[in-house]
């Protein structure tokens, strides 16, 4: 079922650029199914449409996760990764963009699931990821006035941003 | 004397006292002695009904993603624990499994049916304890004492395998610590014996209770639509009526040789939720005992120099394997470079691993998708219209794990 539904999908999203259609979700490069899970690698502004279409055309109902990956020396610096599940077909799909650190935004999908807000603020704590769309960019796992984006690779393990300040006598590292 | 710096505020509500003059805002937690576990809420409050609820997390953020990218494979174990603390061994089996599949190793027979023994062992823990607090909350204390006398006893009997009672660090890439201690296995079924007696009895203390029945039914409902919107998984979504587990539905370690049902709740509220839970033990334990039956003897960690440390023996003896255990230590264990995503059935949901490999003994990204922090994206709609007092059963109900939660 899942292969099935895989190769839909791919005709649908990954090989509009060969064909050279218009469609949603124009992948970069070729689609694949690596450890189970259909991956499609897609320019920024693609990823709304694909989404969309992922929900209401395939019946990927759930929204599972969405993270990114610091390649610093790379161009583009920020490969985004989101996953998708379908409770009908018992499938994921992977989906992933690469934004630059000039201008690392990409589509918010708060208007197709509700889990997005969420983890979206969580990926903007830690990478300074850009969620267009989504109005409550507060913190999350990290706290109002932390300064930078602690999952990208330059940000120093070892730097600390206390709120309360140190006693005295206690030297503050970072 | 000097006087205190002021601290700065770490989280700003999404909505400022005053919008409307006929409503108060309370901040509930982060640290409440009705919530266990550190969470804040804002609620906009009209009288006891709360009208808006802002939910914080964070508090327990401690970089456990950040600290990964520093640590060899293998040394990644012990912070996979300290995610859901209430079952650390499905996070370490979880980390462990997808390792594994990136190296493209299978792992042996007997530690298959271990690992699945053990994961549904943790599941019935993470239940109890989750069952067990939210009876305390709603002053059952008698149930609550009844379950935790369980729990206990398996914590004392996973420490006697383990050796700690909840930060276990069991699981190896390519098997397990070690194996059964002798008498284990036979302590286990005595264990589970007395955990349906007990586990009767709280049916009998609380089930038909009308105190209970009161707070919980119709409390904190979530709608089939609502609970796949938010991304709810686990005993969350399956309370709404929807039998979706990974165990049954994307099969992983020796479930597909197991016969288990996937209970299911009706509406997706609080009563619901506890009986899901409730059912679900019944269907660990009746998974418990099929994988005491068809555990094999065999060794528990697969020959493969890649991941697995060699006897000390040898390492004593022979220059190969002093190299071996060198390189593994000091290097880590090799995984070719790629990306992969493997989720198993945690206590409270999907627990996905998303890993990221250069090809170093290193990982280059570990990012875990926690269902508790997931199930927090939508908490607002189990409490919204309710009475304050029923943020206590329902909160108790979703099982929020800080651990996981804010990693």
């Amino acid at each position: 079922m899942g292969a099935e539904v895989f190769d839909r999908i791919q005709s649908r999203l990954a090989d509009g650029e060969e064909e050279g259609q218009s469609t949603p979700g124009q992948a970069r490069v070729p689609a694949g199914v690596s450890h189970g899970i259909l991956v499609l690698d897609l320019a920024p502004g693609a990823v709304a449409g694909a989404a969309r279409a992922l929900k209401q055309e395939f019946g990927f109902d759930v929204f599972l996760d969405v993270t990114a990956v610091d390649w610093p020396g790379q161009e583009p610096r920020f490969e985004v990764v989101w996953h998708f599940y379908s409770t009908a077909h018992k499938v994921r799909v992977r989906l992933k963009a690469r934004v630059a650190e000039a201008s690392p935004a990409v589509p918010s999908l708060t208007a197709l699931y509700g889990s997005a807000a969420f983890m979206e603020r969580e990926c903007h704590d830690m990478y300074g990821i850009v969620f267009e769309g989504n109005a409550d960019m507060r913190p999350i796992l990290l706290y109002e006035g932390f300064v930078g984006h602690p999952l990208r690779k330059d940000y120093p393990k070892e730097r600390e941003q206390p709120l309360v300040p140190y006693r005295e006598g206690f030297e503050e590292r970072g | 004397m000097a006087s205190n710096p002021r601290i700065a505020n770490p989280v700003r509500s999404a909505f400022s006292p005053g919008e409307r003059d006929d409503t108060v805002v309370v901040s509930i937690g982060p640290s409440h002695p009705a919530t266990h576990g550190t969470i804040q809420i804002f609620a906009e409050m009209d009288g006891e009904r709360i009208l808006r609820a802002d939910v914080h997390c964070g508090y327990l953020h401690r970089g456990f993603e950040k600290e990964c990218e520093s640590h060899t494979w293998h040394n990644c174990i012990p912070y996979m624990d300290r995610l859901n603390y209430c079952s650390p061994l499905i996070n370490d089996f979880a980390y462990c499994d997808t390792v594994e599949r990136l190296m493209g190793i299978e792992i042996t027979r007997r530690a298959v049916v271990l690992r699945t023994l053990l994961s549904e062992y943790s599941r019935l823990c993470d239940h109890l304890t989750c069952i067990a607090a939210t009876l305390m909350e709603l002053g059952a204390m008698t149930a609550f004492l009844y379950l935790v006398m369980i729990r206990d006893y398996m914590y004392e009997h996973i420490a006697a395998l383990t050796g700690a009672r909840v930060t276990h660090s069991y699981g190896r890439i390519g098997g397990l610590a070690n194996d059964l201690p002798p008498g284990w296995l036979p302590r286990l079924e005595e264990i589970l014996v007395q955990y349906d007696d007990f586990m009767g009895r709280v049916h009998g203390l609380v089930d038909r209770n009308r105190i209970f029945i009161d707070r919980m039914r119709d409390v904190g409902v979530l709608s089939q639509a609502d609970a796949l919107s938010y991304g709810y998984t686990g005993p969350m979504l399956r309370s709404t009526g929807l039998a979706i587990d990974v165990r049954k539905d994307t099969p992983y370690l020796a479930y597909p040789e197991l016969d288990f049902e996937v209970p299911v709740g009706i509406k997706g509220d609080n009563y619901d939720r506890y009986y899901v839970r409730a059912r679900e033990m019944d269907e660990s334990v009746h998974m418990i005992r099929q994988c005491v039956d068809l555990l094999e003897d065999g060794p528990i960690n697969v020959d493969d120099r890649r991941c697995t440390f060699p006897e000390k023996p040898l390492v004593y003896g022979e220059i190969e394997s002093l190299i071996n255990h060198f390189k593994l230590v000091m290097e880590g264990p090799r995984v070719p470079a790629g990306e992969i995503y493997v989720a198993h059935e945690g206590a409270n949901g999907e627990l996905g691993f998303y890993l990221v490999s250069t090809g170093e003994g290193v990982p280059y990204k570990v990012h875990c998708r926690a269902p508790s922090f997931v199930h927090m994206g939508g908490a607002h709609l189990m409490l919204e219209g309710y009475q304050l007092a029923d943020l206590v059963p329902t909160f108790g109900s979703i099982n929020m794990i800080g651990g996981e939660c804010d990693r």
